[in-house]
């Protein structure tokens, strides 16, 4: 669509259909490469293929954990990679998941903690700001 | 239930001692299978007034009240119990156990006489009498906050189950509204299908509520009629006709010539429509349906098979509750309710039969449902 061939590649991971075409549309308007996937191994697989600029996974796939061990290989996958984990309230679970402190933060092991549902504006500000800091972060070591 | 609070209200001294004497060594079982017993903290009160005052407090579990007091009467303290809602059973000990005495005492809510004079082992048997009825009473108000429990759950699940789809299509126009969807025809028409099929899993939703809840409350008008399930099922074969040949799945009747049965027509579609369009949904393509019905055991007996992707068994045991749908790579494109195995469970119980399932990973499941008739 809009997005160039340069511009920042996302990897956009849910098993919700309409979350990932609807994000997809609005993050490929705003000048963003888009690649999803529905499920851990084929967002892992893309991964090792496509070597995204950022990462927004759903935290409860389904394995409740899913985006949680997806965040960390892919961390481990591609180093310094951004993670931006989207989180709900699952009507099964009933679950709330929505660590506050910096120290549940970095056991959670993303960069930024979304609830849904989630603003595009408040999405796309996240995405900016964490590409800003590891456009910085890489010129500062190379 | 360990230890159960007794108030003694008595002008006699002597009474109130030996009451507590007995209770004070005594246990009952509640439950005559149970080993669990129950012992007694009695005290005591020479007067109406004073017993209204100890209960304004806490209220003890059980009240031995006598009839004659020297102040306010033992019905006056009854009456005042009512009206101040206090939660206990009362024991009425009176010397002149009248039939007037007895319905004035039990109409002012009195549970139980104990008649003057009276035993220790009387008094052990009218004790143990309340605590029978406090266990039965106990246990039938924990079974209802159990209920209301469930019925909570079940309208917070549902209302996460009715947001998801209505934030799907709020999306959906939101992006339209913006203008980020842009004019690719393509994708403008796979925004409108896809707010059209989160709109009609939302209707379907609420229909299967709206089915659960008037079979539920027993309130829904059953039109019992002279109804035949090969019929049922040919209808339901119909319906899923154009979803089943969009995949090619074939599906089979093995009936009767006739198989009649008094039943609600509305109920019998119900029942075939869950278990036929299940059977093509869990499908594979060019896969195959067998519907066969017989008798066994005095009842009809339907069995709707598949040659799908079958369901683990730690799976089939929990399909049947409210809202369970299987989450996995293979059904997750799939649409559903998670109501409809619920409601043809219920429907089944109402024919006297039974809902269940058998299901091999990979190969296909057997749904069979039992009507008595």
């Amino acid at each position: 669509m809009t997005s160039q061939p340069t511009a920042p590649h996302i990897l956009l991971v849910d098993d919700d259909e309409d979350f990932l075409f609807q994000h997809k549309i609005q993050l490929e308007h705003a000048g963003y490469r888009v690649t999803t996937a529905a499920t851990r191994e084929e967002a892992e697989a893309t991964a090792a293929e496509v070597k995204p600029d950022l990462a927004i996974l759903d935290l409860m796939m389904e394995q409740h954990d899913d985006g949680f061990v997806l965040s960390h290989h892919l961390k481990r996958l591609l180093p310094g990679l951004p993670v931006i984990l989207v989180t709900a309230v699952t009507a099964e679970t009933g679950l709330s998941f929505s660590p506050t402190t910096s120290a549940e933060r970095a056991w959670v092991g993303a960069d930024a903690l979304l609830a849904k549902p989630i603003r595009f504006e408040q999405l796309t500000r996240e995405v900016e700001r964490l590409l800003k800091d590891r456009d910085k972060g890489q010129g500062a070591s190379g | 239930m360990d230890t159960l609070r007794v108030l003694v209200v008595d002008d006699e001294t002597g009474m109130r001692l030996a009451v507590a004497r007995v209770l004070s060594t005594y246990t009952v079982r509640p439950d005559e299978s149970d080993e669990h017993a129950v012992g007694f903290a009695v005290e005591t009160a020479d007067t109406g007034e004073s017993a209204l005052e100890m209960m304004a407090g806490a209220a003890p579990d059980i009240l031995l009240l006598d009839m004659k007091l020297p102040g306010i009467s033992g019905l006056d303290v009854l009456r005042e119990i009512r009206e101040r809602r206090i939660d206990t059973l009362t024991v009425m000990i009176t010397a002149y156990a009248t039939l007037e005495t007895a319905i004035e005492a039990t109409k002012r809510g009195a549970h139980d006489f104990l008649p003057k004079p009276f035993t220790p082992e009387d008094l052990r048997v009218a004790i143990r009498r309340v605590v029978r009825h406090l266990a039965v009473q106990r246990e039938a108000k924990r079974l209802a906050e159990e209920k209301r429990q469930v019925r909570f759950q079940f309208i917070s699940v549902l209302g996460h189950e009715l947001k998801a789809p209505l934030a799907a299509v709020e999306g959906y126009l939101q992006i339209m509204k913006d203008g980020s969807a842009g004019t690719d025809p393509a994708v403008v028409a796979r925004i409108i299908d896809r707010a059209l099929v989160r709109t009609e899993g939302m209707r379907k939703l609420i229909v299967d509520l709206l089915n659960m809840t008037r079979i539920e409350s027993g309130q829904k008008r059953r039109d019992l009629v002279a109804a035949d399930l090969r019929e049922a099922a040919a209808a339901a074969i119909e319906t899923v006709a154009p979803a089943a040949a969009a995949r090619a799945v074939e599906i089979r009747l093995e009936a009767p010539e006739r198989a009649p049965l008094v039943a609600d027509r509305g109920e019998l579609d119900i029942i075939f429509n869950n278990l036929v369009s299940n059977a093509v949904k869990y499908n594979r393509d060019h896969g195959r349906v067998t519907i066969a019905i017989d008798r066994a055991d005095a009842r009809w007996r339907v069995r709707v098979s598949d040659t799908g992707i079958g369901l683990a068994p730690e799976d089939a045991r929990r399909l049947f509750q409210d809202f369970v749908r299987i989450k996995n790579e293979q059904t997750r494109t799939i649409p559903g309710t998670g109501l409809g195995l619920a409601i043809v469970k219920k429907l089944a119980h109402l024919y006297g039969g039974d809902a269940t399932v058998e299901s091999e990973p990979g190969a296909g499941s057997t749904f069979t449902v039992t009507l008595k008739g």
